[in-house]
C-alpha cells in the first residue's frame, strides 16, 4: 500500500470537450510519439506489421453509439487517459511505492525503477487507464507530459501536454483546477463539466464537457415568417422582384 | 507504505535541432517541426506559425516518424524478373534504370509522343510534372483529380471562379450557420477541424448532411441522413423555398452575378440560350437608370433583374427569369422531393427558414470601406453569415457536377460568397474559368506539346479531338463523352490502353498512384488488363514505368521501378502555380527540404525527371550547349520561370534593389530563405481587399502585383453557365463540331446551363429494385488512402474495416456483429464481415476506404487482418456501366466532367456462411523489401 498526499498544492488536469471531439485520434498518436521518445521506457509495439498488432498507448479514443428515445442515433467520441484522481486507487494499491501522486501538482506518476510490473494498479483503476508495457515490463500511464509542462527547453506556449497542443478541434484543455478562475475551471462551470463514474469515489481531476443537445427539430414557429411566400409562380415573383429592386 | 516522491527531471533536453518542413502524410500540407536527435528523426509536431495548421497536427502527421522509417520503403531501383503482378524484382543501379527508361521513351518521342501516357496520382508537384510532360510532347498527362473530386473543382471554377478546399473556406470567425455536405473528412482536414472548433467556441450552428454520422457529422448540432446521390434535389428544394419567400440577396445578385445578363429567348434562334453581347463580346444587362442595355461592367449602371429586352426581333430576358421559372416549379418543392431524399418536407422547410433567418436576419456588417470594379465606393462590407462545405460525398456521383453547381448557386442566391460570414476564396483564387488555360493536345514528333494539357473548355471548339473527330487523349478527356474533364480521367487510362480505344500506347508511366489496387474501379479487371498479353506473348501495355516510395500493390505490376524518397528526404515546392496552401487572408507557398538524407539508394522523383528530361534532350531541361538545365528539383524550384518574373515560389525573389516578393528574378538563396522562414512564405491580403475579391479593386490590384493575373480581371458569378449551353446547342445540331448521335440526348439532358438534378446514370443500367442498397466508402481521419496500413501506429487504430449496416438491414437479414455478408452489385460480388451502425441512412452500407490490402504488399505479414479480413468495395464498381446492348462502352462517370462515379454504387446484401477470408482472395505478391520487425521500441535518443 502506498499513501496519497493529504492534499496537493495545485490540481493539474485536462478538460475534454465531448461536444467538439471529432474522434480523429490526433491526441492518441501525438501522445504515443512524445512518450515513446521521451520520459521513461518507450511505448512498445508487438507484432506491429503482423496479424494482431498491439502496443502501449497512454491515451485512446473510444466511440460509442447513443440511441436517444427520440431523434436519430448519435456517435460520441470519447478520449480516455489517466484522470489523475485525488483519491487514486492505483496509488494506494501499489505494493512498492512506484505509483505516486505528486504533492505539488497532483499528477499521478509511476517510478519505473520501483515498478515490478505486478499489474495491481491497472486492476484497481476503474477507468482502464494504465497499460503494462510488454517489452519493458513496467506500468505506463499518462504523465500529463510532466516533461513538457515545466520544460524550460520548450517555448512557454509549448509547455502543455502533447495531446492538448496537437488537438485540431480544440477539444482538449489543460490547466489548474485548484484555481477557480483558471480556463479549465471556467469551462467546467460554464458547460456543466462532469466527473467520469463519480460513484467510484475516485475524485477524478480530469473533467468531461457533455455533448450539447442535438437534433432539436422541434418548434419552428419563430422561423415561419422567413418563409412567407412573396409569390407562388414566376409571373408573380417577377412582379415582386421589380418592386423589391426599386427599394434597393 | 509511507509516501515517497522521487526527484524527476522536468526539463529534459527535447532535441538537438528542429527542422521545419511540410507534412506529406496526406494532401493537407501542414507545417511540421521535425525534432532531430543525433541526426535522426525523434519527434514530429505541428508548426505554430504555419498558415494551414497553426501548430495542430492530426494522427497521420504525428505518425510520420513511422512512415519515414516504414519497412515498406523501397531501397533501390528495381527491374522486374518474374511475370507482371508477381512482385519478383532484382535491384539495379540508377544508371541502368535511367538508361532503360530512356531506351523506351526516346523512340516514342521521336515518332509518336502520344504513345507515352504519364499520370501522376497524388502528386503535389503538378505544375512541374505537367511541364515535363508538355516538353516531352505527349497529350497524355493528368493527375488523380478525375477519380477524386473534379466535379467539385470544375463546378466551382465555372460557377464562381473557385470551389471548396484549396480554393476557399468558410469565414470561420464570422459565420453563424455552417452546412457540411457529404464525405468531407478526407480533404482540408486540419483546417476544417480547427474551423469546427472555432464555431463550437462561438456557439455557431453546424448542420451535417451525410448518409453516415461519423466524424464531423457526429458533432453536428443537426444531422440530415440523406439518401446518397440526392443532395442536388435537396439543395434545389431549399432554393425553391428561398425564392418563393423572396429570401435572396437581390442587391448582390444584380451587382455581382449574371442574374441580370440578357439571354436570347427565341427558341428558333441558333443562339437560343446564349448571352446578348456588345461588339467587344461583353455580356449586356438592362440598366435600371436608363432602361437600356449596357455592358455589365459599365460605371454607374444598376443592372435590372426583371425587365425584358427586344433586340433584332429577338426577345431577351435576364437569367433571373429562367431561375424563377425553373425553381418555383412545384417539382422542386420539399413535398415533391422528401421521399427520394429521405428527408421530411417539414425539415427541408425548417432548414430553408434557418438559412434565411441567419443570412438576412443576422447580417455581419464590417466597417471596412472598399471600392468595386464599377468605381462605386462602399462604406461597409455587409455579409450573409451562412457558409457551406462539400467534398467527395457530393462529387463522386454521375450527377455530381450539377449537384456541386446547385450548392454554389444556393450560396450565391443567399449573397454569401466572398462576403463577411460566408465563403471566402484563398489567393490566387478567385479566378474564373475564362482566366484559366484551355486544353492542348497537338503532338509533333521530337517537339513539345502545343500548350498546357489541362484547362477549361468554353465550348465544342476547345475539345481535345483529332482532325478526324476521334479523341486526342488516351483517357478521352475533353471529348463528347465528358467535355469538361479539367483534371483528366486517370481511372480510364489502363482500361482504354488495354482496349486500344482510342489507340494503343507503348509506355505507361505512373507516379504515386496505386492503380493495381484501391485507386482503380474494377480492381481485379485492372490487374488482368495490366498482365494481359497479345498473341505473340508480349504485354498489351508494352512497358510500365512506376515511381513510388513504398512497396505498394502497383509496384508488382511495373517493369521498372524508380524508387522515390520519403517526404522528409526531399525537396518539393507547394506552389501558387499549382495547388496552393493559401488562406483567405494570405497567399502562401511552402517547400519541403531534406531534413534528413536517405539511407537507401533512392532519389526524389522530381529530381529524376530533371535528369530524364536532360537525357531525353527535352527543351526546358537541356541548355543550348547540351548540358542539363537543372541539376535537380531544388535547382528547378529556384531558377525555373514560367513567365518573366513568375517562378514556382513567390517569396524572396530578386528585384532591382534587393529582395522582393511576388514577381521577381530568381534568387540563388531562395530555398535557404524559406528554410530560415520556417519552410513557408505568406503575403497578407490588404484589409480593404479581404472580401468581395472578384469585384474589389484593392484585391484585383494586389493580385496583379503578386503575379496572379497580368491585369485586373473582375467578373460575374455564373449562375447560368453559357459553355454548358454551347454543348447543348451542338447536341441540337448547331455548329460545325457535332457530337456522335448516341450522345446527343444525354448532352441535351445533362448539360443544363442552370443546375438540375437527375438520378445517378447507373440507375438507367441496373435495376434499383434488384440492388436497393447504396454502398459508400469513407476515408478514416487517421489514414490517407492505402498509405496508413504500413504505419504500425495508425494500423492499430484502423486495422479492420467491417461493412457497417443500418439497423433495418441487420434486423432484416438476422445479422449480428462479426457475421459475414455477401454483397453483390451488377458488376461483382464480395463476401465480407459486417457490423451494426445505427447512425446511418437506413438504405446505406459503408466501410473504411483502402484498408484492405493484397498479401505481400506494404511489408505487412501475409496474415495481417488487412489482407485476410480487409476488403475493397472497388471489386463491385466497374469503370464502365453495364452494357446496354448497343455495343458501346459507357463510362461510369459524370457525363460532364468524367468524374469517377464511385458513390453511385448500388448493391444487394445476403447473409453468408463465414469463409476463411474475405472474398475474392487475390494471390500474394512477392515483397521486394525485407520482412518487417516483430516488435518496435521506437526511441532514437538515449
Amino acid at each position: 500500500m502506498t499513501d496519497l498526499p493529504k492534499s496537493t498544492t495545485r490540481k493539474l488536469g485536462l478538460v475534454i470537450d465531448l461536444d467538439t471531439c471529432v474522434g480523429c485520434h490526433a491526441c492518441v498518436i501525438s501522445c504515443k510519439g512524445w512518450n515513446t521518445e521521451n520520459d521513461g521506457a518507450p511505448l512498445s509495439d508487438q507484432d506491429p506489421y503482423g496479424a494482431d498488432p498491439s502496443g502501449t498507448f497512454l491515451n485512446r479514443v473510444h466511440s460509442y453509439e447513443v440511441q436517444p428515445d427520440t431523434g436519430p442515433a448519435q456517435l460520441v467520441h470519447f478520449p480516455k487517459s489517466c484522470l489523475h484522481c485525488e483519491n487514486a486507487p492505483c496509488v494506494t494499491v501499489c505494493p512498492t511505492g512506484a505509483s505516486y501522486k505528486r504533492v505539488e501538482d497532483g499528477i499521478v506518476l509511476v517510478n519505473e525503477k520501483d515498478c515490478i510490473g505486478c499489474g495491481l494498479c491497472a486492476w484497481a483503476c476503474p477507468y482502464g487507464a494504465r497499460e503494462l508495457d510488454a517489452a519493458a515490463g513496467v506500468m505506463k500511464k499518462c504523465t500529463l507530459c510532466v516533461d513538457r509542462i515545466y520544460n524550460e527547453n520548450l517555448p512557454e506556449e509549448d509547455r502543455t501536454p502533447a495531446c492538448v497542443r496537437t488537438c485540431p478541434s480544440n477539444a482538449r484543455h489543460f490547466g489548474d483546477f485548484s484555481d477557480p478562475e483558471s480556463h479549465v475551471s471556467q469551462l467546467v462551470r460554464d458547460r456543466g463539466g462532469m466527473d467520469l463514474m463519480p460513484e467510484q469515489g475516485t475524485l477524478p481531476v480530469n473533467k468531461y464537457l457533455p455533448p450539447r443537445p442535438k437534433d432539436d427539430w422541434a418548434d419552428s414557429s419563430v422561423l415561419a415568417p422567413f418563409l412567407t411566400p412573396v409569390a407562388d409562380e414566376p409571373r408573380g415573383f417577377l412582379g415582386w422582384l421589380d418592386k423589391a429592386l426599386d427599394k434597393i | 507504505m509511507a509516501r515517497t516522491q522521487p526527484q524527476i527531471d522536468t526539463s529534459p533536453k527535447v532535441s538537438d535541432q528542429v527542422r521545419k518542413t511540410t507534412c506529406y502524410m496526406c494532401a493537407c500540407r501542414c507545417g511540421i517541426d521535425v525534432h532531430l536527435k543525433a541526426g535522426k528523426v525523434a519527434y514530429i509536431e505541428g508548426n505554430r506559425d504555419h498558415p494551414i495548421n497553426k501548430g495542430v497536427l492530426c494522427a497521420k502527421g504525428s505518425a510520420g516518424i513511422l512512415q519515414h522509417n516504414a519497412p515498406s520503403r523501397l531501397r533501390a531501383p528495381l527491374r522486374r524478373t518474374g511475370p507482371r503482378g508477381s512482385g519478383e524484382f532484382e535491384e539495379i543501379s540508377w544508371d541502368e534504370a535511367l538508361k532503360t527508361a530512356v531506351s523506351w521513351l526516346k523512340p516514342i518521342r521521336e515518332t509518336a509522343p502520344e504513345k507515352l501516357a504519364f499520370f501522376t496520382g497524388r502528386d503535389q508537384s503538378q505544375s512541374f510534372t505537367s511541364f515535363w510532360a508538355q516538353q516531352f510532347g505527349t497529350p497524355n498527362y493528368a493527375a488523380h483529380g478525375g477519380f477524386c473530386s473534379v466535379n467539385m473543382a470544375t463546378a466551382g471554377i465555372y460557377t464562381m471562379g473557385g470551389a471548396f478546399w484549396e480554393f476557399g473556406a468558410a469565414d470561420w470567425d464570422h459565420t453563424k450557420l455552417f452546412m457540411l455536405f457529404g464525405v468531407a473528412e478526407d480533404h482540408d482536414s486540419n483546417p476544417i477541424k480547427m474551423g469546427l472548433g472555432r464555431l463550437k467556441e462561438r456557439g455557431a450552428k453546424v448542420i451535417g448532411v451525410n448518409p453516415i454520422r461519423t466524424g464531423y457529422n457526429a458533432i453536428a448540432d443537426e444531422w440530415v441522413g440523406i439518401t446518397p446521390g440526392t443532395d442536388g434535389l435537396f439543395i434545389l428544394a431549399l432554393v425553391h423555398e428561398l425564392l418563393k419567400a423572396g429570401q435572396i440577396d437581390l442587391d448582390y445578385l444584380s451587382r455581382y452575378t449574371n442574374a441580370p445578363v440578357l439571354l436570347n429567348s427565341d427558341a428558333k434562334s441558333p443562339d437560343f440560350g446564349l448571352f446578348l453581347r456588345d461588339e467587344d463580346g461583353t455580356p449586356l444587362v438592362i440598366d435600371r437608370n436608363t432602361g437600356k442595355p449596357a455592358a455589365f461592367d459599365q460605371p454607374g449602371i444598376r443592372p435590372d433583374l426583371a425587365g425584358r429586352h427586344r433586340h433584332a426581333g429577338v426577345t431577351h430576358r435576364p437569367v433571373m427569369h429562367l431561375i424563377a421559372e425553373r425553381y418555383l416549379d412545384p417539382s422542386y418543392s420539399p413535398d415533391a422531393v422528401e421521399t427520394r431524399c429521405g428527408i421530411p418536407a417539414a425539415r427541408i422547410r425548417r432548414i430553408a427558414a434557418e438559412l434565411a433567418q441567419t443570412a438576412f436576419g443576422e447580417p455581419v456588417i464590417l466597417d471596412r470601406p472598399w471600392t468595386d470594379f464599377r468605381g462605386e465606393h462602399h462604406a461597409q462590407m455587409i455579409g450573409r453569415p451562412v457558409s457551406f462545405h462539400a467534398m467527395r460525398g457530393v462529387s463522386a456521383h454521375s450527377n455530381g457536377f450539377q449537384t456541386a453547381r446547385a450548392l454554389h448557386v444556393l450560396q450565391i442566391l443567399l449573397g454569401s460568397v466572398e462576403t463577411p460570414g460566408g465563403f471566402r476564396f484563398k489567393p490566387p483564387y478567385p479566378k474564373p474559368a475564362t482566366a484559366h488555360p484551355k486544353p492542348h493536345c497537338k503532338t509533333t514528333a521530337n517537339a513539345p506539346l502545343d500548350g498546357p494539357h489541362l484547362g477549361f473548355v468554353q465550348g465544342p471548339e476547345d475539345l481535345a479531338l483529332k482532325e478526324d473527330g476521334t479523341p486526342a487523349r488516351i483517357d478521352k478527356a475533353f471529348t463528347w463523352e465528358n467535355p469538361m474533364s479539367s483534371h483528366g480521367l486517370m481511372h480510364m487510362v489502363i482500361s482504354n490502353a488495354h482496349a486500344g480505344d482510342p489507340y494503343r500506347i507503348d509506355t505507361l508511366f505512373l507516379y504515386m498512384a496505386n492503380m493495381a489496387w484501391n485507386s482503380s474501379m474494377n480492381t481485379r479487371g485492372v490487374m488482368e488488363m495490366l498482365t494481359d498479353t497479345q498473341e505473340d506473348g508480349t504485354y498489351k501495355i508494352p512497358h510500365i514505368l512506376y515511381s513510388d516510395a513504398y512497396s505498394s500493390e502497383m509496384v508488382a505490376y511495373a517493369d521498372l521501378i524508380l524508387p522515390d524518397t520519403t517526404y522528409l528526404e526531399r525537396h518539393d515546392c507547394i506552389s501558387l502555380l499549382d495547388r496552393p496552401i493559401s488562406e483567405p487572408d494570405a497567399a502562401a507557398d511552402a517547400i519541403r527540404w531534406p531534413v534528413v538524407e536517405p539511407d537507401r539508394d533512392v532519389r526524389g522523383f522530381q529530381s529524376v525527371l530533371c535528369d530524364l528530361g536532360h537525357r531525353l534532350a527535352l527543351p526546358g531541361f537541356t541548355n543550348a550547349d547540351g548540358t542539363a538545365t537543372y541539376a535537380d528539383y531544388a535547382d528547378y524550384i529556384i531558377n525555373h520561370m514560367r513567365k518573366p518574373g513568375i517562378g514556382p515560389l513567390v517569396g524572396f525573389r530578386m528585384g532591382d534593389t534587393g529582395l522582393k516578393n511576388g514577381r521577381g528574378e530568381p534568387n540563388a538563396a531562395q530555398i535557404d530563405s524559406y528554410i530560415a522562414n520556417g519552410g513557408f512564405f505568406t503575403m497578407h491580403v490588404p484589409e480593404e481587399a479581404s472580401y468581395f475579391k472578384p469585384w474589389n479593386t484593392a484585391y484585383q490590384d494586389w493580385a496583379v502585383s503578386m503575379g496572379f493575373y497580368d491585369k485586373p480581371e473582375p467578373y460575374l458569378f455564373q449562375l447560368y453557365v453559357e459553355p454548358l449551353r454551347k454543348f447543348q446547342l451542338a447536341a441540337l445540331g448547331h455548329g460545325d463540331r457535332q457530337p456522335p448521335d448516341h450522345l446527343r440526348g444525354r448532352i441535351q439532358l445533362t448539360f443544363d446551363p442552370l443546375p438540375i438534378w437527375y438520378p445517378p446514370l447507373s440507375d438507367g443500367h441496373e435495376d434499383p429494385v434488384e440492388f436497393p442498397v447504396h454502398a459508400l466508402t469513407q476515408r478514416p481521419m487517421a489514414m490517407y488512402h492505402s498509405w496508413g496500413s504500413q504505419n504500425a501506429w495508425l494500423r492499430q487504430i484502423h486495422g479492420h474495416n467491417p461493412l457497417y449496416l443500418p439497423t433495418k438491414l441487420m434486423v432484416r437479414h438476422r445479422l449480428k456483429d462479426g457475421d459475414w455478408v455477401r454483397v453483390t452489385s451488377s458488376h461483382g460480388e464480395i463476401t465480407v464481415p459486417c457490423a451494426h451502425m445505427a447512425a446511418l441512412n437506413e438504405n446505406t452500407v459503408w466501410t473504411w476506404n483502402a484498408i484492405g490490402k493484397r498479401k505481400g504488399a506494404w511489408a505487412l505479414d501475409k496474415d495481417a487482418p488487412e489482407a485476410t479480413k480487409g476488403f475493397l468495395l472497388n471489386h463491385l464498381i466497374h469503370e464502365l456501366l453495364p452494357p446496354k446492348g448497343d455495343g458501346l462502352r459507357w463510362a461510369n462517370s459524370d457525363p460532364i466532367t468524367g468524374q469517377a462515379a464511385w458513390f453511385d454504387l448500388r448493391v444487394k446484401i445476403e447473409k453468408s456462411v463465414a469463409p476463411d477470408e474475405s472474398q475474392p482472395v487475390t494471390s500474394p505478391q512477392a515483397s521486394p523489401v525485407p520482412a518487417a520487425p516483430k516488435s518496435l521500441r521506437w526511441k532514437v535518443g538515449l
